[in-house]
C-alpha cells in the first residue's frame, strides 16, 4: 500500500478535469434555455456515441493505413445482436456474447 | 425494462450492464497490478477518476513516466464525449434542483448514459432522480470493487480474457445500440440507421490518420451534424 507524489497528483487532477467534464453541463443546461439546432444535435448523440463506442471494438487502427476488423470480436458479435433481435433483452446479448466469446477462444479462433 | 422510474428499478435496469463493469473492471485491476500500481493507486483512480477507458490510458502513461501535463491533457480528450453525454442527458433533470442536478452529473458513464437514453424511449422521455441515482451508485460501486478485486487477483490469474468476459463490455454496447435502434420512436429507424452507417465509416477512416479516442470524438460529432442536415432534407 504505498502511493507516489506523482500518482496523488495524477488522481486529484485526472478526477478534477473528469468530475468538471461531466458535471458543468448539467449546470449550464439547467441554468440556460438550449436553441432548437442544440437540441436537434443532441438528439443524435445517444446513436452516435453508442455506434462510435462499438467500432471502437470491432476495428483495429493502424497508424497511417486502412483499419482491419477485430475478427473475434466482429465474430462473437454476431449471435450476439441475433440474441438482441430474437429477445430485446439487454442481459440476454451480454450472456451470449460471452459465451460465444469464450467458445472462440476455446477453439483459438480469431 | 418497464417505465417504471423508482430507485429498485434502477437497480434492476443497471444489472445487466454490471458484467460489463465486472469484466473490465477485473481486467483493469490486473492490468494495474501489473503496472505496480499499489491496491491504493487503483482504488484511488477507480472511486476518484471513475473513468474506465481513460483508467488505462493512465495506467499507462505512469508507467511510462510521462508529464503531469501529457496525462492531464489525454485524460481529458478521453473523457471529452462525456461533455457531449452530460449536456445531452442534462435535458431531461432540467426541474430537479441544481444540487441533484450536479449529483447525477458527477457519476454519469457511457454504460448509465446509455441505459438511460434507452429507458426515456420506454417512458415517454421522462427520467427520474431515484431512477438514475440507483443506476449511477450500482455501477459506480460495481466498478471500484471490481477494479480492486482485480489488482488482488491479479498475481493469480493468467490470462482473464480466456472466458470471454473482456467481450461483455462490446456486447453491453451492441445491445444498448440495437435497443437504441429500435426504440427510438421520434428519430425513427431509417434516420437512425443512416447515421449509423454514416459514423462506423467516418471512424474507420478517422483510426487511419488520428488516434482512437479523437477519432471516437470526430466521428461522433460528425454524425449528429449528418443527423440534422438528413433530418432537413426528410
Amino acid at each position: 500500500m504505498s502511493i507516489s507524489l506523482t500518482e496523488l497528483w495524477v488522481i486529484l487532477g485526472c478526477g478534477a478535469i473528469t468530475v468538471l467534464s461531466r458535471v458543468l453541463p448539467f449546470a449550464f443546461v439547467k441554468s440556460l434555455n438550449m436553441p432548437a439546432w442544440l437540441i436537434s444535435f443532441l438528439s443524435f448523440v445517444p446513436i452516435t456515441i453508442m455506434t462510435a463506442l462499438c467500432c471502437e471494438s470491432l476495428f483495429v487502427a493502424h497508424a497511417g493505413h486502412l483499419a482491419t476488423l477485430n475478427v473475434a470480436n466482429c465474430l462473437a458479435a454476431i449471435p450476439a445482436t441475433l440474441a438482441g433481435v430474437l429477445t430485446k433483452s439487454l442481459l440476454m446479448v451480454v450472456v451470449v456474447g460471452i459465451m460465444a466469446m469464450a467458445v472462440l477462444r476455446y477453439f483459438s479462433i480469431g | 425494462m418497464s417505465p417504471s422510474l423508482t430507485f429498485r428499478t434502477g437497480v434492476r435496469d443497471v444489472l445487466p450492464t454490471v458484467f460489463g463493469y465486472i469484466g473490465v473492471g477485473l481486467a483493469f485491476g490486473i492490468v494495474a497490478h501489473t503496472s505496480h500500481l499499489s491496491l491504493l493507486v487503483v482504488a484511488g483512480l477507480s472511486f476518484v477518476v471513475y473513468a474506465g477507458s481513460a483508467q488505462f490510458i493512465i495506467t499507462s502513461m505512469l508507467l511510462l513516466h510521462d508529464p503531469l501535463s501529457a496525462i492531464f491533457i489525454s485524460t481529458f480528450l478521453v473523457n471529452s464525449r462525456m461533455i457531449l453525454m452530460s449536456t445531452s442527458l442534462a435535458q431531461y433533470f432540467k426541474h430537479e434542483s441544481l444540487t441533484r442536478n450536479l449529483l447525477i452529473g458527477t457519476l454519469v458513464t457511457d454504460e448509465t448514459f446509455a441505459l438511460a437514453m434507452n429507458k426515456q424511449n420506454k417512458t415517454n422521455g421522462k427520467l427520474s432522480f431515484a431512477w438514475q441515482s440507483a443506476a449511477n451508485v450500482v455501477a459506480y460501486l460495481v466498478w471500484g470493487v471490481s477494479t480492486v478485486v482485480g489488482a488482488i487477483l491479479g498475481g493469480l490469474i493468467a490470462d482473464p480474457t480466456r472466458f470471454g468476459f473482456d467481450f461483455a463490455l462490446t456486447a453491453m454496447f451492441i445491445g444498448l445500440v440495437y435497443l437504441q435502434l429500435i426504440s427510438d420512436k421520434h428519430l425513427g429507424m431509417t434516420l437512425q440507421l443512416s447515421v449509423m452507417v454514416f459514423v462506423a465509416l467516418a471512424y474507420y477512416f478517422l483510426i487511419g490518420v488520428m488516434s482512437q479516442n479523437f477519432a471516437l470524438l470526430v466521428a461522433t460529432v460528425a454524425g449528429c451534424l449528418f443527423g440534422m442536415e438528413l433530418k432537413k432534407c426528410r
